[in-house]
């Protein structure tokens, strides 16, 4: 253990809150596909490193100012999110869950090796934005702005999908979807539109994710959503998987854990990515449903 | 009898194309006898069991380096471990290749029953993620025990795998071709003959219906826990020839995208066909590498096409996205070769197209 002075300690609170909610806004794509279509959507961590490298090449090549390079990103995400669903799941809508699955780990490989084709091997460097890089002091904590800035996005991102979810009707059908697919079906609920938002909206978050990691951690690679994509998935089960505030703490957990594991305890920063799978196992032995799931019982 | 002579047969071919083939392609050859042994591994438990595991790669981790580490020679230890050196205990170890490589797949079956354990409660995509992050857990722990493994900088210059076999009139060596295919054979045989006795009905009971197969008085937990614990002694096994035969082992190596390639070629094969998952290792193992072309740049008639790197893996992976969507079932299903099917094959050609005449014969009335 380290003994570390106050300012460090508040600069690493900062650290685990701004990672928290980059994992938060990924980790709500998985449970919000798995809600509705019990499919861990493998491909989720390679939409992310598509919505970077899209806001990355939208400002160098096309030169488009900040403020209009990330919408222009989000929105080829999303339609990126869209056409996926359309071509690699839909068709096996009606298939046992390990095809669908399998679609999903295929998915997920050509995309990585598309972006390798397209985007080349070697890391290219996020452009930084000037506005989002000076330094804060606040007392004797000092803070760069995009620590900050990351979790009043996320903040901001949640209260509106909140909204959406609880107070449409978009999203009154996109919960009675995920609690009963059929009865939603006879409800006269349009379940491909439902399923279509659903992952528009899962890609659209990605892509700001991958907005502020990029702004973040600047250095993109095409095999770059692998591990954020598999430990989004991990905070998604710790919190309850289908459950969106689930995903948000189980977020919050991982990047709390993370930050602090290598504050506190430095001779175990190697295994820093080892926390997310260890906090995994000891969820799905001790409480498989998650910390918001309600245990279901399967009736023969 | 007529297996026993099919083996002599491929073991005459795989003689001759030892002694004819260059390099590049015996490669090719011994890969896809790796794949075999690791798709078959595979088959086991995501297509009798109907459990989706996702943790080969840290089996074959586990395989690949217990073999590297005690086969390779002290001196050759030495020159790769100048970061930090090596524990006192593997320094002098000089193992001959067999019980190495058994080691290494009992070690690997070792870690999949610890881990399996407590896994195998859980179902479906819980399981496949737990078995993953299970992998990734290996794989970060050989990182980071850089005295024993050489953490990141990996293992070089790997002697390759040759086992004597001192017999008093003809003692001969098997060089590491013939190795990987007698371990490949071997696999076969004995996934088949597992698949087809009593073991084999219980996994394809609790496949299809688990509370079924319990009611049946068939101990669920013990066949699961039975077949993870083979499947992982294989897949060690197979990790130890794939480390070999690239010369070098380190942690990248073995990321779950490893784990993919073979989920793929099973999937390829058709999910619960061993025969399928034998022609899938041999056919994607050799597309991988006829599909090279396309990396490089190549003359078509005048045009000089420049090639694309990456081009070669998109196609690929592709190839496979139409197949999962539009044959889900792989090229076998779960049709199985054997004997009976081979010699009622001309038989049953004649049958097919001596009906088909006759339909258009009525068509034409």
């Amino acid at each position: 253990m380290t003994i570390m002075d106050f300012p460090t300690f508040m600069q690493q609170v900062v650290n685990s809150l701004s990672l928290g909610s980059l994992y938060a806004l990924l980790a709500i794509g998985y449970t919000m596909v798995y809600g509705i279509l019990r499919l861990i959507n493998f491909a989720h961590g390679d939409i992310f490193m598509l919505g970077a490298y899209f806001a990355f090449y939208a400002i160098t090549i096309f030169t488009l100012p900040w403020y209009l390079a990330f919408p222009v990103a989000i929105i080829f995400t999303v339609l990126f999110g869209i056409i996926l669903e359309r071509f690699a799941y839909r068709p096996l809508r009606n298939s046992p869950r390990i095809a669908i699955m399998i679609s999903a780990i295929g998915a997920s490989y050509l995309i990585e090796n598309l972006g390798v084709m397209i985007f080349g091997g070697r890391p290219e460097a996020f452009p930084t934005i000037q506005l989002f890089n000076q330094i804060f002091s606040i007392g004797s904590v000092k803070v760069s702005g995009v620590s900050l800035l990351i979790p009043i996005v996320t903040l901001v991102v949640l209260l509106v999908l909140f909204y959406v979810i609880n107070k449409t009707k978009t999203g009154m059908a996109m919960r009675a979807v995920s609690k009963d697919y059929e009865a939603a079906r006879l409800m006269g609920v349009d379940v491909n539109t439902i399923i279509t938002i659903t992952f528009g909206i899962g890609s659209g978050l990605a892509a700001v994710g991958a907005i502020l990691w990029g702004m973040k951690y600047p250095q993109l690679i095409p095999l770059m959503g692998l591990m954020p994509g598999l430990k989004c998935f991990i905070a998604a089960v710790i919190g309850g998987i289908g459950d969106v505030r689930g995903a948000v703490i189980g977020g919050f957990i991982l990047g709390f854990g993370e930050i602090m594991l290598v504050a506190f305890i430095p001779d175990l920063s190697g295994y820093r990515d080892a926390f997310a799978f260890v906090v995994l196992i000891l969820v799905l032995l001790i409480k498989p449903s998650g910390i918001m799931g309600k245990a279901t019982v399967e009736k023969v | 009898m007529l297996t026993a002579i099919a083996i002599v047969i491929i073991g005459v071919l795989l003689f001759l194309a030892n002694m004819f083939m260059d390099n590049y392609q015996l490669r090719i050859l011994n890969l896809s006898g790796i794949y075999i042994i690791l798709s078959l591994s595979m088959i086991l438990i995501n297509g009798f069991l109907g459990l989706f595991s996702l943790g080969h790669a840290g089996f074959m981790a586990i395989g690949a380096y217990t073999v590297a580490l005690l086969t390779t020679p002290p001196m050759a230890k030495q020159m790769n471990y100048y970061l930090d050196p090596i524990v006192p205990w593997l320094a002098e170890t000089e193992w001959s290749f067999l019980p190495a490589i058994l080691l290494g797949g009992v070690l690997a079956a070792i870690a999949g029953f610890l881990i399996g354990a407590p896994v195998l409660r859980l179902r479906d995509d819980y399981l496949a993620i737990a078995t993953l992050g299970f992998a990734e857990i290996i794989r970060i722990v050989f990182t980071n025990l850089q005295s024993v493994t050489n953490g990141s900088l990996g293992l070089k210059g790997l002697p390759e795998i040759e086992i004597e076999i001192p017999l008093p009139l003809i003692g001969f060596t098997l060089n590491l071709s013939a190795c990987i295919w007698i371990a490949a054979i071997i696999t076969i045989l004995f996934m088949v003959r597992l698949v087809n006795g009593s073991y084999g009905k219980a996994f394809k009971a609790i496949r299809e219906d688990e509370i079924a197969a319990e009611a049946m008085g068939i101990n669920v937990f013990k066949h699961k826990l039975l077949a993870f614990v083979i499947a992982s002694f294989f897949a060690g096994v197979g990790g130890a020839f794939l480390g070999n035969i690239m010369g070098t082992v380190d942690p990248l190596m073995f990321r779950f995208l490893l784990t993919y390639n073979i989920v793929l070629i099973v999937v390829f094969g058709g999910i619960g066909s061993l025969t399928g998952g034998v022609l899938a290792a041999i056919v994607i193992t050799a597309a991988m590498e006829l599909l090279r072309f396309l990396d490089s740049s190549f003359d078509m008639g005048p045009i000089a096409v420049s090639g694309i790197p990456g081009l070669r893996m998109v196609v690929f992976s592709l190839l496979l996205m139409f197949i999962i969507i539009f044959k889900p079932r792989g090229i076998m299903g779960v049709r199985e070769f054997s004997w009976q099917w081979l010699i009622e094959l001309p038989q049953s050609i004649k049958n097919s197209s001596f009906g088909r005449k006759k339909l258009r014969k009525d068509v034409s009335k």
